[in-house]
């Protein structure tokens, strides 16, 4: 297995407070990868500062094997990262149809294949296709917003919290989803509140304490985790 | 109905305008109300598309719209007054520095491009801000033009604060309808292009959409450029129009009437812009005239009427629109006649079913 992204000593810090204190991990190609953690602890502000949206204060971000860090945005998902951002985030003025095509906003190629494979994911949205996003459901808008950010033909794609706010059982439809998505040959980095969905669903898990990973291990082992059990699960230690 | 058929019909629909317009400038007087009515509506319509553009489809709250009209209509005189004529304009100041006059049409598109000009340096520090600190910071960058183009230092170019006049001009009412027509189709154009998608993308959400790789500095020049690139044309055309030109009447007065046509016609739709600029000046310029003047019935003193009577009545409409109807004249949407067509025909189908569930 290759790594097709290697953080190196990330750092992030706004203003005075630092958010992220110098972590190290890596994605493996066609790997889910998580990084749980409790409020605070600088999960956000780590995929954040992947694709630009922050300056990382320190460290380096290397996505196979080149260097992102410094680089602007759009060059960055250019490259092929592409980041769900939290609460979900689309375009609610625009139609359906019209999200998926900025999702695309950086490609010039044509988009019929991957409109196609899209909707084959999530056949509601075709449905819904002429509709405006602001009239979906919030499920919906989460399937959107993974939608819109598979259109930019992705080598990896980093989730911020796809289950804030909903439903236990869209919860489960959005991870079945991320689990075809991955099967389909995605590489996706995961970051979690919801620490028992997101291990079940991943091949590899670190933990995050205010601004550093204080754990790692394959989703099984972190799972059954005593410590992660009574911090994260909500089961408490036998 | 067919793209094409639709096509055909605006096309047709737009020449029987410009074919009415044309018939009535041949029957009626030149000094018609009417025209004045017309010319005045249409380069409020661009300007109202062009703050549109800004405040409806990119999310950035502007108000510097009278400044880059006051630059326009400035690049715009200046550039075309008769050389013969300036002595006499630039009586104080020697006859100014510039001794040519260009054709109108290009001092029209340099008028643009000089406002374009100002918008993209004023731009560089001011469109860091959102919402209300972008509002304040164009409002006073319009105010502080205004001002310099008044400053006596640079009246060999402005002028000073005296009229800029005897400038060529057209007095057709098609030509006013012909040239805001062409630039709010331009602006259209734009609005429908991957840049007009982006930027309502920004509107929506200036995270998401930067995360989708959009160069947000990049798109809110871009836009910030070319509504005031627009509103620099606007601003060249009510110098043609009003045939005289001074800095001291593009005060933000001028830039809340625009806004004000705007929330009317409906944030984010160009026909509701159109259609409400023509509104509001054919009410504020004709029909509600009587308002500002006193009004005798026999010996009866219409009570209220006097001047600025007019300016009570517009306060009350906003707050009207306001609180009652947010979404303007035509919401987001856009009048169209397929939608007409569709409305009709839909209603049609609907009636027929009803029918059929009745029996």
């Amino acid at each position: 297995m290759s790594k097709i992204l290697e953080i190196k000593d990330l750092s992030v810090a706004y203003g005075g407070i630092q958010a992220v204190r110098g972590i190290s991990f890596e994605v493996n190609e066609g790997e889910i990868v998580t990084l749980i953690g409790a409020n605070g602890a600088g999960k956000s502000s780590t995929l954040r500062s992947i694709v630009g949206l922050v300056k990382p204060a320190g460290g380096s971000v290397l996505f196979q094997g080149k260097e992102l860090r410094g680089l602007a945005t759009e060059n960055i998902v250019k490259n092929g990262i592409t980041l769900v951002p939290e609460g979900r985030r689309v375009f609610v003025n625009l139609t359906v149809f019209e999200n998926l095509r900025m999702g695309a906003y950086m490609r010039k190629d044509n988009l019929d294949a991957d409109l196609d494979w899209v909707y084959s994911l999530f056949p509601r949205l075709k449905e819904r296709s002429w509709q405006s996003a602001g009239t979906l459901s919030g499920g919906e808008q989460q399937m959107l917003a993974i939608a819109r950010a598979l259109m930019s033909k992705p080598k990896l794609i980093m989730m911020d919290e796809p289950s804030l706010g909903l439903a236990p059982l869209v919860v489960q439809g959005v991870f079945d989803i991320i689990s075809e998505i991955n099967r389909q040959g995605v590489t996706i980095l995961l970051v979690e509140q919801n620490a028992n969905m997101a291990l079940k669903a991943a091949d590899r898990g670190y933990v995050m304490e205010t601004g550093r990973i204080t754990m790692t291990g394959t989703g099984k082992e972190l799972s059954e985790n005593e410590e992660i059990r009574a911090a994260y699960l909500g089961k408490s230690k036998k | 109905m067919s793209k094409k058929k639709e096509i055909i019909i605006n096309v047709a629909l737009i020449g029987g305008l410009l074919l009415i317009l044309f018939i009535l400038e041949r029957f009626l007087p030149a000094t018609s109300m009417l025209f004045t009515v017309l010319k005045k509506g249409a380069i409020y319509a661009l300007v109202a598309v062009s703050m549109n553009l800004l405040n409806g489809f990119t999310g950035l709250f502007s108000l510097g719209q009278a400044g880059f009209m006051l630059v326009g209509a400035y690049t715009y005189g200046v550039l075309t007054i008769p050389v013969a004529e300036r002595a006499n304009v630039y009586m104080y100041f020697d006859g100014g520095l510039i001794q040519f006059a260009l054709h109108p049409i290009i001092a029209i598109i340099l008028a643009g491009a000089l406002a374009g000009v100002f918008a993209y340096l004023i731009g560089l520090p001011v469109l860091r801000l959102k919402s209300d600190y972008l509002a304040i910071a164009t409002l006073g960058f319009a105010e502080i033009i205004r001002a310099i183009f008044q400053w006596d230092k640079l009246g060999p170019i402005t002028n000073g604060s005296n009229l800029l006049r005897s400038y060529p001009s057209y007095k057709s009412v098609l030509f006013y309808f012909v040239a805001s027509g062409i630039c709010i189709a331009l602006i259209v154009m734009m609005i429908n292009s991957t840049y007009g998608r982006a930027f309502k993308a920004i509107r929506d959400d200036e995270v998401a959409a930067e995360a989708m790789g959009i160069n947000l500095a990049h798109h809110k020049r871009i836009a910030f450029v070319v509504s005031s690139f627009f509103a620099g044309v606007s601003g060249a055309l009510l110098a043609m129009y009003q045939t005289s030109v001074q800095a001291a009447m593009f005060k933000s007065a001028m830039t809340y009437e625009i806004l004000l046509i705007v929330v009317i016609g409906g944030i984010g739709s160009i026909t509701g812009s159109c259609i409400s600029a023509f509104l509001f000046i054919i009410l504020s310029e004709w029909l509600l005239r009587f308002l500002d003047t006193d009004t005798y019935i026999g010996s009866f003193h219409v009570p209220l009427l006097r001047s600025g009577f007019r300016k009570v009545v517009f306060a009350v409409i906003i707050m009207i629109i306001v609180l009652f109807f947010r979404q303007g004249i035509m919401g987001t949407k856009e009048f169209s006649i397929s939608g007409i067509y569709h409305k009709i025909t839909g209603k049609k189908k609907k009636e027929v079913k009803g029918g059929g569930a009745d029996e």
